[in-house]
């Protein structure tokens, strides 16, 4: 009996959101008393191996050979093969594109039953029960899971990165896979760019930064702080920024260590996506604006005039 | 060409939720139910490809697997335009159960193309529309955020992590749409409400089918404690306390 944790490789490095990923199947697999099987697809840097191992890696199925992107059905046949090695009690994913993408067609296959974005460790293991958000972030939702494989998407920031030490052993993993039916045209990468997914801090812009040029110094303050962009509903459908940037309860739901919310009235639909975030820093013209009732720190001021300064007194801590 | 959107019945996004006695459901009291938004997107891409594609789609049907109180909800996806719903008469009590229902609907319907949202803004648990796809073996994309019409079935572009892929894909095809996907949803016009009326609303029975999962209770979030305010002319104290006392940076 094992535990199995799909690690995804970008660009063949594993972003900190999979070492949390690594880092809670190993505390699973140590609380129900289980091997851990990590599955990886695609290829990746020689070096990567050592920080997985010192996350509690040991045995890998290494399927090196296979695209790292991969038509949904297509990829939901290479983790068959996998479950049907390993015969986990366990199958653990991220919470994100990919883990949305396969954790139900696992659940289909097997008639097992998914906690989809599983705030941390369960509430209890038998019978299982995890804890999820409901409600867009409005509620929580205890969900128990009756099946005997259980099939866990981990909300990113709601496990501590944990070290521990592993010995990785590689295992070559080549499943005979069938034609997508699907097929790309193009790909298009965010290279560089840290995705909201990874981010443990988020710096967000609503309409009170007025226009698409103004958001020069956000992306600054970010790239300082190392942080994610995001931004409100408003914003990406003027066109100022990208979808996938749209938090809110119709876009991403994020639960960052550390959100800063720049000229962001705060409407419910909004706090929605960002309220379970650790804290909260708003900056609004507004005295009144609700931002500052879900807010842990707050400025009145102007956002244009104050982006400049957090940027110069966060560099000043900094040095 | 036919197209099904599947239609989660949601409580309007500015609803407060509060909990109803057995702590396992929210107090419906008051709240006004919409069109799940995401599913909002998708009919609203199915009408929007309908008027660009003169000719091409011969109808819309729209679904929703739920108790009579879902109806409202469809009478409103009809008014905004599909030819006719259905209703599956269950109360669900998990995605699984959900996506068994639809798969019987699309079997029995035959529609070249499902749509349905990324999620449900109740549930929040992404699963119906992958575990459809699995049912039923067709082509299949999820965060989808642009959807055409091209000579061998669909061109579309969905959302990987860390970037963005665009697809051929052939029909039939299921694929679980969000934003970007299409422009405003519609409000219904008096005719469509008018016209509403008249359009079929069939009733069906479900399947049997065993959930995989269950919720047993639900919880509120903590209240927040008040806002720390800093004065306007000292972003340095801000990054202080964000360094010192909530050590956050
Ligand atoms: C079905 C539905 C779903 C929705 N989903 C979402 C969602 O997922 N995410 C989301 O964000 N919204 C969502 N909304 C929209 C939501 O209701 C609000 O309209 C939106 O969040 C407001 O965005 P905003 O705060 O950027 O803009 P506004 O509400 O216009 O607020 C701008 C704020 O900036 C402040 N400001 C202006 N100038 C300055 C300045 N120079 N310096 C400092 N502050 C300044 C103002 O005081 C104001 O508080 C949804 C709405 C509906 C109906």
């Amino acid at each position: 009996m094992s535990v199995l944790v799909y690690i995804e490789n970008r660009d063949g490095q594993f972003k900190k959101n999979q070492l949390e990923l690594m880092s809670y199947a190993k505390k699973i697999s140590e609380a129900s008393n289980q091997d851990i099987v990590t599955l990886s697809i695609g290829n990746v840097k020689e070096e990567e191996w050592a920080r997985l191992s010192a996350h509690g890696a040991t045995r890998v199925l290494n399927g090196e050979n296979l695209p790292n992107q991969i038509d949904n059905e297509v990829f939901a046949q290479a983790l068959f093969a996998a479950i049907e090695l390993v015969q986990p009690k366990y199958l653990i994913l991220s919470d994100n594109n990919t883990g949305k993408a396969l954790a139900p067609r696992v659940s289909v296959k097997y008639r097992a039953g998914i906690v989809s974005g599983i705030l941390g460790l369960p509430i209890s293991y038998e019978p299982f029960i995890g804890k999820k958000r409901a409600y867009s972030g409005k509620a929580f939702a205890h969900v128990k899971v009756n099946s005997d494989l259980k099939v866990l998407t981990l909300s990113p920031n709601s496990f501590e990165i944990k070290e521990s030490s592993g010995n990785v052993q590689l295992e070559a993993f080549e499943p005979t896979l069938p034609t997508p039916k699907t097929k790309v045209v193009q790909a298009d990468k965010q290279t560089g760019k840290l995705l909201l997914s990874e981010a443990d801090i988020v710096v967000s812009g609503g309409r009170g930064m007025k226009s698409a040029d103004n958001w020069g110094p956000l992306e600054e303050l970010a790239e300082a702080m190392g942080a994610a962009t995001a931004c409100s509903r408003p914003v990406s459908d003027e066109g100022w920024r990208p979808h996938h940037e749209h938090v809110g309860q119709t876009g991403k739901i994020i639960g960052p260590t550390l959100y800063i919310a720049l000229g962001i009235s705060g409407a419910i639909q909004h706090l929605a996506g960002v309220s379970s975030s650790k804290v909260i820093v708003a900056i609004n013209k507004d005295p009144e604006a609700p931002i500052f009732a879900a807010a842990d720190y707050g400025i009145v001021g102007d956002v244009q005039k104050l982006i400049p300064q957090l940027i110069v007194a966060y560099k000043e801590l900094k040095q | 060409m036919k197209i099904l959107v599947c239609i989660s019945n949601v409580p309007d996004t500015t609803t407060r939720i509060k909990l109803a006695g057995d702590k396992k459901s929210v107090e419906t009291n008051g709240v006004q139910w919409i069109i799940n938004p995401w599913d909002e997107l998708a009919l609203t891409r199915a009408m929007e490809l309908s008027e660009q594609n003169a000719g091409s789609i011969q109808s819309i049907s729209v679904v929703s697997v739920g108790d009579a109180s879902v109806e409202p909800t469809l009478r409103k996806a009809l008014a905004v335009g599909a030819n006719e719903a259905i209703r599956v008469n269950l109360v669900p009590a998990d995605s699984y159960s959900v996506a068994v229902q639809l798969a019987e609907v699309v079997k029995q319907e035959n529609p070249d193309l499902v749509l349905l949202g990324i999620e449900s803004s109740d549930f929040n648990s992404s699963g119906v529309g992958a575990m459809l796809a699995e049912l039923l073996g067709f082509a299949s994309a999820s965060s989808v955020s642009s959807l055409e019409l091209s000579s061998s079935g669909l061109t579309i572009k969905r959302e990987v992590e860390g970037g963005t892929e665009q697809l051929e894909c052939p029909l039939p095809a299921i694929l679980s749409v969000q934003k970007g996907i299409a422009l405003e949803p519609r409000i219904p016009a008096m005719r469509g409400i008018m016209m509403a009326r008249s359009k079929p609303l069939k009733v069906v029975e479900p399947v049997a089918v065993e959930p995989l999962s269950e919720w047993i209770e639900l919880e509120l979030p903590e209240a927040k404690s008040a806002c720390k305010m800093i004065p306007e002319d000292n972003a340095k104290e801000l990054i202080r306390l964000l360094h010192e006392e909530a050590k956050v940076i």
